[in-house]
């Protein structure tokens, strides 16, 4: 495949990945709730070499007012690459990719957040990708989800997501840069654990009716682990080291 | 704790099983979710979750402290540290013979007057519609304003008002408590009023602690037999 290092190994015969990590093992995440003092919720989440910082602001006046809804409130969503987020530098103009993004994530909170609850008011939520390597849209989507439940925005459930992928032949969790780059497909999932509903699927690539089977699969078994982290972060800043 | 209290974050399933959901949860099939950050509550055949967090938002009969934002030649708008604004009709104020010739609104209320109003009308297709014709209502002329966040209003007026009594007993104090998390205090002299400023932003700050009223007391100073 369009690789750009030809001769990196992707997967080993022992089934080790490039980075060292098993199949289904998910790179090292650390999620912390708070953070920002003006915002009215915020999270900071390490998702791997991933670094981003999301507050929330809301339920507030509409501006512009004609955007508006009287039967519901309105989700807003803005994701955007710091300049410095990549090797080479991002202008920081809101390029096709973070608008798209925005939309994505936006699409995927809109089941959990009950909009319906503040009617004529919305809710934006800033996400800042300070350093970026493959993934983001999932590492922030899930830090998204704690800076809403942090703003105490009535939720029907936390959303986690992580990418699951086909490396090599293999079916893998947690697709990383050169993995994305390499590999033979890539497909986020955004997941909601209580109610057992999916609110994200993207793919890109190629991938059989049982290989697709097993990525789904795959993907929410990693998202349950990403939403024990959530839970964790939530339950430390509200409740101390010694909540239950 | 107990186990009928829990520590709940959205999502989480408290109960399965008959129960009521009441503020906070919703019933998806048989499971009772808990919709914010809080403290699940289940007694009788009811389940709550008291919040940590969040905005203010209105309910019919709540007394709430509003800060005037702006008048039209009708009506003024308060602030009311939610995501509505408060409605306060002139003819609130002025009587049934209100005229928006004869009267002028800023000789009664001016922009940045406090006012304690209660929430008369809130139904989601229109902002609330608070009055300040009643007993205690009104224009407040002194006082304090501190700003706490509003779930922790319940904490500082405490089981049947035993914690804001508290205070005022030991301070000398009137505190006039806004559902929306603003509050007035008023005080005579200077000492007893930093006090109970001092203990109300210990309620806000450390809402979550089990033997908070014991510490209040002890900051307070308040002996064991003269309360």
């Amino acid at each position: 495949m369009g690789g750009r290092d030809a001769t990196m190994v992707l997967l080993d015969e022992n089934g080790i990945r490039c980075d060292g990590r098993k199949v289904d093992e998910p790179r090292r995440i650390m999620i912390r709730a708070g953070g920002l003092k003006n915002a009215d919720g915020s999270a900071y989440i390490e998702f791997g070499n991933n670094k981003i910082l999301v507050g929330v602001f809301g339920p507030r006046d509409v501006h512009p007012k004609h955007m508006s809804n009287t039967d519901t409130g309105i989700l807003r969503v803005r994701y955007h690459m710091e300049p410095f987020s990549v090797t080479e530098r991002k202008n920081p103009a809101p390029s096709r990719r973070e608008i798209e993004i925005s939309k994505v994530i936006k699409e995927a909170l809109e089941p959990a957040v009950m909009l319906e609850k503040f009617p004529r008011t919305a809710v934006d939520v800033f996400i800042e990708v300070l350093q970026a390597d493959g993934g983001t849209r999932c590492a922030a989507l899930t830090a998204a989800s704690v800076a809403l439940a942090d703003a105490g925005i009535p939720m029907r459930d936390m959303v986690a997501a992580i990418a699951a992928g086909k490396v090599a032949d293999t079916i893998v969790l947690d697709v990383n840069n050169e993995e994305d780059q390499a590999g033979q497909a890539d497909m986020p999932i955004g997941y909601m654990p209580s109610l057992e509903k999916i609110t994200l699927l993207q793919l890109d690539g190629v991938l059989t009716p049982e290989e697709y089977k097993k990525c789904v699969d795959v993907g929410v078994q990693g998202c349950k682990i990403v939403y024990e982290l959530q839970k964790k972060a939530l339950t430390d800043k509200y409740f101390g080291k010694g909540g239950d | 704790m107990d186990n009928k209290r829990k520590y709940v974050i959205p999502g989480d399933v408290i109960t399965t099983g008959p129960f009521r959901p009441e503020q906070n949860v919703i019933l998806e099939g048989d499971k009772i979710i808990s919709t914010t950050i809080g403290i699940s509550e289940i007694y009788d055949d009811a389940v709550k979750v008291i919040t940590l967090t969040g905005k203010y938002i209105p309910k019919i009969d709540d007394l709430v402290i509003g800060k005037i934002k702006s008048h039209t030649s009708l009506s003024w708008e308060l602030d009311i540290n939610s995501c509505y604004v408060g409605f306060l009709p002139a003819q609130d104020v002025f009587g049934r013979d209100f005229s928006a010739h004869a009267d002028e609104l800023s000789s009664k209320l001016k922009t940045g007057d406090l006012v304690a109003a209660r929430i008369a009308n809130f139904d989601r297709t229109r902002d609330p519609l608070v009055t300040i014709s009643d007993r205690d209502l009104g224009k407040i002329d002194s006082g304090v304003l501190i700003k706490i966040s509003p779930s922790k209003v319940p904490r500082l007026i405490g089981k049947k008002g035993s914690m804001i009594q508290m205070i005022e007993m030991a301070t000398n104090a009137a505190v006039t408590i806004g559902q929306n998390g603003w509050v007035v205090v008023s005080c005579e002299s200077p000492e007893g009023l930093l006090k109970a400023k001092k203990a109300i932003e210990m309620v806000n700050e450390k809402a979550h602690v089990a033997n908070l009223t014991d510490q209040i007391k002890e900051m307070l100073q308040i002996k064991d037999n003269e309360s």
